[in-house]
């Protein structure tokens, strides 16, 4: 069925057409249409017998949902931001415990400054969690990855994150295309855990792991997580055949042949990167795009082998390891270890900023010339930047560097709610 | 298991393998201590033992337990002094397990439900045993049962001895004492009555005995002489009371003198107050220095003694006694003062005691005899003489119907084993059970019931039995409040509260065991055992 | 709860079983079939309050569920001492997440079981108090406000013990932990600091709420069968004293529980929907020494001078207790 409908409908209905079982969210933006979304048809009772709990935080959402999953139960939930970081205990709890659950990150910001709107710097920020972690493009494949997820989690006995870009998807009306409840069921079969609390073959789990034996279970983990790297492309094959349509996989490149330029990035910021890339062929400049779907497990040898003609690689990231730059762009520069093939990072869209095919523009041209500062800031407002920098200087005084950014770029105009 | 999570998902009980005991530095280890009760038993009761099953209902085994070594419960249950009621643990809580008043309802249910006691094959061996009284008795029963053939010589007319002719009778009426002796007789004990040996090599002669247990009490009364009062007035208390058990009582008058300040000094006065006589106890020392049981004055007053403390007899006239003041120096003896009192009496009775009658031993060989007619015994019961056992009053120390019977049973003891050419050597006793072992706080609250009094009304005039019985229930509860000091009763706390599950409860009526290899020595459950069944010794590796 | 006394018997039903006793009013403990849920072989010290109290709750709690149980535990002395690789002690379907989330673990557990249709499994969470009424209190706090069907143990040994002994906010005043030494003006844990969790429970109005001390074994299985007959958001605070962070002899687990008791500085009550509807009387009233000076974490208040002013706070504190839950009137509350 298609419909116009808003990205964080469409994911509510994925997440439904899955059965879940139980759902504990906590409000947060831009998460909250999703949840209430779900909120509503449970309460309706378009969702079996599944259960839907109020819970009094991110923490205890996720916590809530180790229990059910353990005990059996496909369970869910959604958050961001503050959200994610408020439940990161849990987060690294659920992977090493090895249950398969399926989060939505609606990618927002991280404070201080608090800022609600979209960057990566939260799902960043837990990306070694032992979580996989896939981007979705599009509303559309937001959609069709939480069908994915599901069943790749269950798998895999690993939790997913399906991290869709806050606003940019999750409130965005596009035409989307949902499938039947019958398709979805034979494309996601019941969960059958491999572990399960259960009075009649009662387990312990959850111990206490030493140095004796600690490193090995995070070597099988790790040996687990990488089995993602092919069942994800292998579910996106069955999703495609199945739905016709393609969504998911490890990565999607774009215009790739005979590019000596290849702009990475993940989520969707790719829509903009592709009508770049356009421009700039019909400029004729041999760029390509490859937008990276599975970032963890983190498809290192795969991209090598699609990158290892090109002359520069170019990552267009949302979000800043600060101190040292680029997130993204160490793991790519560490799939090319040993190739000369010069890694940009270029650092964009951060708290909600536009990222726009004209700046995307100028930046490829400066790349080109090898005239990229690294790490680059696109947009970055160099005139604020400099006065504070002057400013402090002058007055060697330290102070709340955002309200001082945050005053100065009130003359460009952004609000801040 | 191998689909499992390695290492952060376990197998249940997987702990098992590890054994937690090489922790301890203490072990705990399942004793029986020696009940204080059962300590202070003369007939060597298992108190305890007999109370834990009684505490199950099963009164029937409770009874058994109590006859292995005491033939006569029901008498017990009345007359005896009941040092285990002094040494119960119970008494330091709330007050004493009445035991004596348990042990009575044993006896008098077996009397009604006629139960029997079995003996062992015949040995073919011969045992003499001279008087009736406890002492002979309990020795008889033992023998009996361990299939020796028992006759006993008596010079009365009746069994039983100073439980007949002392204890007056509504203390321990004459029909208990016939139907304890009466199951003897079933056994196999012969009672050859009207029987006083003089010669005792004859009697032995005669019977072919192969050993003799001598158990002729004390008898012979101390007496003095009063000045001036009639002969035939100035009884003494063996005679008075012998005399309540024949066909004819001694005439007393209206006005009785008792002099004495003993248990049997009241058992007179009491005996003269049932027959209507104004009887009067004079005694040299005060209330708080004579030897009888404070209950007993008390009763005695409430029936309507009259007592004269510190006062000693100076001399008689007709109906008429001088008194002469008394007063303690510090060491509690008494001192005359030269002041004198002066009562009516028509008779007086002297309670001054009793010494052993033992002139027919004069000739034994080897036999010792003490200024006070008693026969020197060894630790078998063994007078100087081969073969020939004494016990009982006749023998110096403590003089009690328990006692007697506690004779009884040991002399038993050696001469079975005499008979059969060996030694008998008592079994190792365990350690005292003391009070302090016990945690007290799991004990319910629970006083000791009390057996029903003759009103004062009915006891005048009357022989009934003064003291009434428990009923059934009351029986039970009282046994209930035993303590169990010392022996396991299977409360489940050593189980319950090791917080190693260490302990294994073996099931009903097997008690526990430590499993050693989880024990980690903390020394709960020996801690929280309320009656100090569990000893912590150090760990010997 | 006043639980049936058996009037008269020998110990009556003070000990864990007695022979005498039929075999409803013998404990779950006294039953030489009990599940013994929390198995040997664990790690717990000698004379470990906890892992008794644990034993004895989930095993009544096994019994009134017929067996079909799952536990879900916080981090702690208990989950760490019984469930180290490779070996857990546990007979049960037992899980350990984080330190503050068990009680929302078992609300998902809870949550899923009612999702299955498994109507006849029951939850039960536990925490030691540091778990409970510190870090694990919102979660806690969410599954009483949704009345979730969990019952929920607290296992208090008034400290972080599981760390070394730091204070919690269920350590009691002047008591010496590694972060309230007995050192400086105040020694020990400040008085009018710390929080009463079962009253903050019954302030959520969940259908039951009850405090339980390993010493009185049949008050506390009898409030683990209430709780486990009753549906809902159930908290019982139970407890356990800690021989190593207490200071106590090993094998005065029990006595020192006792004493708690028995000053009335441990109330044992019930409450139902927010209201006290019963208490455990004290059977012999003792003053509060009789409990501080068999633990070396109030040494200083004996020693070397005593502090008559302390003791006296303590003991108000136990008077207090005494008046508010009528711990020694005979009759009602
Ligand atoms: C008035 C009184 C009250 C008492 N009250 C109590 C009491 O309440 N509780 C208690 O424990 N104790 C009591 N006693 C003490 C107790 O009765 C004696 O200690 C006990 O009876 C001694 O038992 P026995 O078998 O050694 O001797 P006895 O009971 O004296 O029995 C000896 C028997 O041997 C017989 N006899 C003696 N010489 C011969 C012989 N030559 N040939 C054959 N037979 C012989 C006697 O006729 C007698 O039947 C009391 C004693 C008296 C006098
Ligand atoms: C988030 C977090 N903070 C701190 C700890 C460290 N920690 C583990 S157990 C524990 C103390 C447990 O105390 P309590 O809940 O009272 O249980 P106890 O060990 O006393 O039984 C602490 C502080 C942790 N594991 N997780
Ligand atoms: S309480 Fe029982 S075992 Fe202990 S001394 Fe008394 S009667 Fe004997
Ligand atoms: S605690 Fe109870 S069951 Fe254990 S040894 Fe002592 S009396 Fe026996
Ligand atoms: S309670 Fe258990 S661990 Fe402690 S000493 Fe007794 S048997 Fe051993
Ligand atoms: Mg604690």
């Amino acid at each position: 069925m298609r419909a116009q409908i808003e990205g964080s409908q469409a994911v509510a209905e994925a997440v439904v057409l899955c059965r879940p079982e139980v759902i504990a969210a906590y409000p947060i933006s831009p998460q909250t249409h999703i949840v209430e979304r779900l909120s509503r048809m449970v309460k309706g009772g378009e969702v079996g017998r599944c259960q839907y709990l109020n819970v009094e935080s991110e923490f205890g959402a996720l916590s809530v949902l180790i229990g059910a999953s353990a005990a059996g139960a496909r369970t869910y939930t959604a958050t961001t931001s503050q959200g994610l970081l408020f439940m990161a205990e849990a987060v690294y709890n659920a992977a090493g415990l090895g249950l398969p659950i399926v989060m939505t990150i609606a990618n927002r910001a991280v404070g201080a400054p608090i800022n609600i709107w979209n960057d990566h710097s939260d799902s960043m920020a837990l990306r070694d969690a032992g979580w996989i972690q896939l981007y979705a493009e599009t509303c559309q494949e937001a959609a069709d990855l939480h069908l994915q997820a599901f069943r790749l989690a269950e798998e895999l006995s690993c939790p997913v994150m399906v991290c869709m870009d806050g606003y940019i998807l999750t409130h965005a009306y596009e035409p989307i295309d949902l499938p039947d409840q019958s398709e979805v069921d034979s494309f996601l079969p019941p969960f059958s855990p491999v572990q399960v609390l259960d009075p009649s073959d009662p387990i312990s789990i959850g111990a206490m792991v030493g140095p004796e034996a600690f490193t090995e279970v995070k070597y099988l983990a790790h040996r687990q997580h990488l089995r993602a790297l092919t069942l994800v492309p292998d579910i996106a094959d069955s999703f495609e055949q199945q739905f016709h349509r393609e969504s998911g996989g490890l990565y999607r490149a774009y215009r790739m042949t005979d590019a000596d330029t290849v702009i990475i990035a993940l989520g969707s910021v790719i829509g903009t990167i592709k009508d770049t890339v356009d421009e700039l062929r019909d400029e004729g400049i041999a760029i390509g795009c490859l937008k990276v779907g599975c970032y963890r497990p983190f498809p290192a040898m795969q991209l090598r082998a699609v990158l290892e003609s090109v002359t520069r690689v170019i990552v267009v990231e949302k979000d800043l390891a600060v101190g040292i730059g680029g997130i993204v762009s160490a793991d790519v520069r560490m799939a090319l270890n040993g190739l000369p093939i010069p890694v940009h990072t270029v650092i964009a869209g951060l708290g909600g900023r536009s990222i726009s095919a004209e700046s995307l523009k100028h930046m490829v041209r400066d790349a080109r010339a090898e005239r990229l500062s690294e790490p680059y800031f696109l947009d970055l407002n160099m005139r604020v930047v400099d006065e504070e920098l002057a400013r402090r200087q002058e007055e060697r005084q330290a102070g709340p560097l955002a309200e001082q950014l945050i005053r100065a770029v009130k003359a460009i105009g952004t609000k801040v709610v | 298991m191998n689909d499992k999570p390695f290492a952060i998902t376990l197998d249940p009980n997987s702990s098992l393998a590890n054994h937690t005991g090489n922790w301890r530095t203490m072990r705990p280890v399942y004793v029986d201590r020696l009940p204080p009760c059962n300590h202070a038993c003369p007939a060597g009761e298992n108190i305890q033992a007999w109370l834990y099953l009684a505490e199950e209902k099963n009164y029937e085994a409770a009874w058994r337990r109590l006859m292995e070594d005491n033939p006569m419960p029901a008498i017990h249950g009345r007359v005896c002094y009941h040092p285990c009621e002094t040494a119960c643990n119970r008494g330091q809580l709330d007050q004493s397990v009445s035991i004596r008043a348990v042990e009575r309802f044993l006896g008098d249910l077996a009397i009604k439900e006629g139960w029997r006691v079995p003996c062992a094959p015949s040995t073919g061996r011969k045992v003499l045993i001279v008087g009736a009284g406890p002492s002979g008795l309990s020795a008889a029963y033992h023998l009996t049962r361990m299939g020796h053939r028992v006759t006993i010589h008596e010079a009365s007319d009746k069994v039983g001895g100073m439980m007949r002719y002392g204890i007056p009778s509504y203390r321990l009426p004459r029909d208990v004492v016939d139907a304890e002796v009466g199951r003897m007789e079933a056994m196999g004990v012969t009672i050859r009555l009207n029987t006083k040996v003089e010669d005792l090599d004859a009697a032995i002669q005669e019977g072919g005995f192969h050993a003799t247990f001598l158990a002729v009490g004390a008898h012979l009364a101390r007496r003095i002489d009063i000045p001036g009062f009639d002969a035939k007035r100035l009884l003494d208390a063996a005679t008075f009371l012998r005399s309540m058990e024949s066909d004819s009582p001694i005439k007393i008058g209206r006005r009785l003198a008792v002099y004495g300040g003993g248990n049997t000094a009241i058992d007179v006065a009491r005996t003269a107050e049932r027959l209507g006589v104004e009887p009067v106890i004079i005694y040299r020392r005060d209330e708080a220095h004579a030897p009888s049981f404070k209950e007993e004055v008390a009763e005695a007053r409430d029936e309507g003694v009259q007592f004269q403390w510190l006062r000693s007899l100076a001399k008689g006239a007709d109906r008429t006694l001088t008194l002469e003041v008394m007063e303690l120096d510090e060491h509690g003896k008494p001192k005359p003062t030269g002041r004198f009192e002066t009562i009516e009496a028509d008779t007086v009775v002297l309670a001054l005691g009793q010494k052993a009658d033992t002139a027919f031993l004069r000739n034994v060989t080897g036999a010792r005899l003490r200024d006070d007619g008693t026969v020197e015994v060894d630790e078998q019961m063994m007078t100087g003489h081969p073969g020939l056992f004494a016990g009982g009053d006749m023998v110096p120390g403590e003089q009690s119907v328990s006692m007697a019977t506690g004779h009884g049973k040991l002399a038993a003891r050696h001469i079975d084993a005499y008979l059969r050419g060996a030694r008998y050597v008592r079994p190792h006793g365990h350690a005292l059970a003391t009070f302090d072992r016990l945690n007290t706080w799991y004990y319910t609250d629970a006083e000791q019931s009390k057996q029903p009094l003759l009103t004062l009304a009915r006891r005048r005039g009357s022989f009934e039995e003064m003291v009434g019985a428990l009923d059934q229930d009351t029986a039970l509860l009282e046994a209930r409040r035993c303590l169990s000091c010392g022996n396991c009763f299977e409360c489940d706390n050593c189980y319950a509260v090791c917080p190693d599950n260490a302990v294994i409860k073996l099931g009903a009526g097997n008690r526990f065991a430590i499993n050693y290899d989880y024990c980690k020595g903390c020394g709960l459950c020996a801690e929280e055992c309320p009656c100090g069944a569990i000893d912590m010794v150090k760990e010997v590796k | 709860m006043t639980t049936q006394r058996i009037k008269f018997y020998q110990t009556g039903t003070y000990t864990a079983g007695n022979r005498l006793l039929d075999d409803e009013a013998r404990t779950v403990q006294s039953r030489p079939d009990r599940t013994n849920s929390l198995n040997s072989g664990h790690r717990a010290c000698q004379g470990c309050g906890e892992a008794l109290g644990a034993r004895y709750a989930i095993d009544a709690a096994m019994r009134a569920a017929h067996k079909r149980l799952i536990a879900i535990n916080a981090t702690g002395c208990l989950e760490v001492f019984s469930s180290p690789y490779p070996e857990s002690a546990w007979q049960i379907p037992w899980m350990h997440s984080l330190f503050g989330n068990a009680p929302a673990v078992a609300s998902g557990v809870a949550a899923a079981l009612r999702a299955k249709g498994h109507d006849d499994v029951k939850v039960v969470a536990q925490g030691g108090d540091g778990a409970t009424v510190d870090i694990g209190f919102g979660c806690l706090s969410g599954m009483f406000e949704r009345n979730d069907e969990v019952l929920y143990i607290c296992y208090d040994n008034e400290a972080y013990m599981n760390t070394g002994i730091q204070r919690s906010g269920a350590t009691p005043p002047f008591a010496r932990t590694n972060t309230t030494q007995a050192v400086g003006e105040a020694p020990g844990n400040l008085l009018g600091t710390g929080k009463n969790v079962p009253r903050i429970a019954m302030a959520h109005g969940i259908p039951y709420v009850a405090t339980a001390s390993v010493a009185d074994l049949h008050d506390l299985e009898a409030k683990v069968a209430t709780a486990m007959g009753m549906k809902g958001a159930r908290y019982i605070h139970i407890h356990v004293p800690c021989p190593l962070g207490w200071g106590s002899d090993p094998a005065h687990t029990m006595k020192v529980a006792r004493m708690a008791v028995e000053s009335g500085l441990f109330p044992l009550f019930e409450a139902r929907a927010g209201r006290v509807v019963d208490r455990t009387k004290i059977r012999r009233k003792v003053s509060v020494e009789r409990y501080l000076e068999l633990q070396t974490r109030f040494k200083h208040l004996f020693e070397p001078c005593r502090n008559d002013e302390a003791i006296a706070a303590i003991q108000a504190i136990a008077d207090e207790h005494v008046a508010t839950y009528g711990l020694l009137e005979s009759e009602g509350l």
